[in-house]
Formats: structure tokens, sequence, C-alpha cells
């Protein structure tokens, strides 16, 4: 028997018609970039997991709301991210803006522990993926949104609610404190690569 | 530089601007050195790899969604006709207030030498002179008229912004 892949839409359609465990299909699809992309705002995996699971339960909940006027993952990324401002603010009693650098700072003491020789320990991939870590949410979110959540410049600035120029702008920004990171953090020769 | 060579990385370049970066890369070591660095970075995070939740994620999400049902969709359940309904109670509010200021002048007292045509009933429009606008555009009616006015304005806004954002984020 072949297995036909069904689109985001049809699933939709059908777990709108009461085919629940279709759903299962969608969780499947979406989790890992869900789920990295929460990550980006806590670095606990079981917070992580506990808000992705919220959110597929919200997307769920509010199924009826989606009109297919944009892609599921940008209609899921916006929640993805309320979903997360909500969850700072809760965790933190000060309010800082996701977008200041005292947060960034604050992320790079905390993440110290990820020091310099995890080069020599782990693979070139995993010490991005710290590097991303270091980086303000707001910038970690920006960078996976755009090479991991296969969204265009418009669809970030629908998610995170900017014009698709200061998205632009704030791509070029994130990728430069990356690199800074990378050089800087984690002794990585960008010319050597 | 570096913001010219990320758009010629990313695609978004025109093709007036990729001609001339290239050429630029090509000639000058500097932006040849630049190029490669960023594209590094690029390649770096275009391989980078995503996250995993636990292997009982999905069954943890289908167990918990199984308490629940797809809520209606919110259009369903906000009545247009709710709305247009505050905003009809508004302006008829307006118009009352306006049609019971219109309603104290005295049309046809007085007699006046100021009739349009001779024979006439009398309209009484020299009456209007004597009228003291004070009584009636006085600050108490101002700041109700004001009041009315920025609450309907803000439902106006309400029902912009909520459109808007419906068909933004939807």
């Amino acid at each position: 028997m072949t297995h036909i892949e069904l689109t985001d839409t049809e699933i939709i359609k059908r777990v709108l018609q009461g085919e629940q465990a279709l759903y299962g299909q969608l969780v499947q699809r979406y989790q890992q970039f869900v789920f990295t992309l929460v990550l980006r705002f806590t670095d606990n995996r079981e917070d992580a997991e506990e808000i992705s699971q919220d959110i597929f339960v919200k997307a769920y909940r509010s199924m009826a709301d989606f009109r297919g006027e944009s892609k599921f993952s940008t209609w899921l990324y916006t929640i993805v991210r309320t979903s997360c401002i909500t969850f700072l603010r809760k965790k933190k009693p000060a309010t800082t803006s996701i977008d200041n650098e005292g947060t960034f700072v604050t992320l790079e003491n905390r993440e110290s522990s990820f020091s310099a020789n995890l080069v020599e320990q782990k693979s070139r991939h995993a010490v991005v993926n710290n590097a991303i870590r270091q980086l303000s949410p707001d910038d970690a979110q920006l960078i996976t949104l755009f090479y991991k959540g296969e969204q265009s410049l418009e669809e970030i600035g629908r998610i995170m609610g900017y014009d698709p120029n200061t998205v632009k702008v704030k791509l070029h920004r994130a990728r430069h404190r990356l690199k800074e990171k990378l050089e800087k953090n984690f002794n990585f020769e960008l010319n050597s690569y | 530089m570096e913001d010219r060579l990320w758009e010629y990385i990313d695609g978004l370049s025109s093709p007036e601007e990729r001609s001339a970066l290239e050429e630029l890369v090509a000639n000058h070591r500097e932006w040849r050195e630049k190029y490669a660095e960023l594209l590094n970075v690029h390649q770096l995070l275009n391989a980078s790899e995503l996250d995993a939740p636990s292997m009982r994620f999905t069954r943890n999400v289908m167990e918990e969604i199984g308490r629940y049902h797809v809520a209606p969709a919110t259009r369903t359940y906000i009545n247009k006709n709710v709305i247009r309904g505050i905003g009809a109670f508004f302006l008829t509010l307006i118009l009352g207030f306006l049609a019971y200021i219109v309603s104290q002048f005295h049309w046809s007292g007085g007699n006046g030498s100021s009739n349009l045509l001779s024979g006439n009933p009398n309209l009484g429009l020299d009456k209007i002179n004597t009228i003291d606008p004070s009584k009636y555009i006085n600050g108490t009616y101002i700041s109700l008229f004001m009041l009315i006015s920025v609450v309907m304005g803000f439902l106006l806004l309400d029902m912009y912004l909520q459109r808007r954002k419906r068909s933004r984020t939807i």
C-alpha cells in the first residue's frame, strides 16, 4: 500500500471534519521547528517541551481560525512567538525587551558553560547551534526562521510584527553578531572552513 | 560592504547589483575575503540542525488534544451586526443631540422686518441673532460631544485594526 503524504491544508481540512488523529502528522512535521524556535527563548529543554506542547494544543483548538491565506507554518510560528513572549513575561518579573542588548548579555553569561573547547568536542554544526543560543532570543529566532523555518522575509515580518525591510536589516545584524560570537567565543576560523 | 554581500548571498540583489558585486569580488581581495567569510556563515547556518523534542512528544500532544475540541472560528461568533448596532446607537445619540439643539430655536417667533418675501409668514430668522450660543455650546455639551466622538473613534479604530490583524496573520 502506497503512503500518500497529505499537504498541510488537506490535513487541516480533514481534522476540521473530525479526523483528529491526522493532526499527529502535522505535529510530527513541525515539532522540530517549533521546539527549536522555543529553545531560542528558553535554554531549558523541559520548559521548551512544555511550551511546544501548549503551542500545538493552541493551534489545534484555534484551527478553525486558520483561513489558508498564509502557509500553515507561518500561522503556527505566529503562535510560537506569542507563546514564547508570554512565557518570558511570566518568567521575568522585571520586564526586559527581547530586542534589548541586556538580554543578550544575560544569555551570554548564562551560556558561559559553552566554552571554547567545545570546538574540539563537537562538530561544527553543534558549535553553530551553541553560538545561536548565545544570541538574543529575537536574533536567534530570526535566524532560525530564515534558515530552518522555510520562511521568506515577508513571512518572518508577519510572524514577528516587523516590516520586511526591518527584517532584512535585523537579519544582517543578527548574522554579524553570530559571526562575531563564532570568532570570539569559539575561535572559529571562518576563512578556513 | 557586508549588507551588500548578504543581499547578494540571499539572492535579494538586483541584476545590476549582482554583476557589480561579482566584479568587485573577482577583482578586489578585500571583497573576496569578506565574501568567502560570509558565505561560510551562510553555509553553516543552512547546514545547522534542528533540536528534537522527546520521543513521546507527539503522543503527549495527541493525548492532550483528545480532551479538547476545535473551537468555533472567531468570525462565526463575532457578529458584525452587533458592531454595526453599537455604531448606529452612538450615531443616533449624536443626531438626537443635534436635533434637540435645533428644536430649541424659535423658527416662527418674532415680527421681523427681515422677511424674505412680503406677505409670507415670518420665518423669524432674525431671532437667530438673538440666540445665545453659549447657552447650548457650553463646556458640558462640548465635553459630552467630544466624549461620544472619541468613543466612536475608538470603536472604528478597533474595527479597522481587527480587520487588518486578521488579514495579516490568518
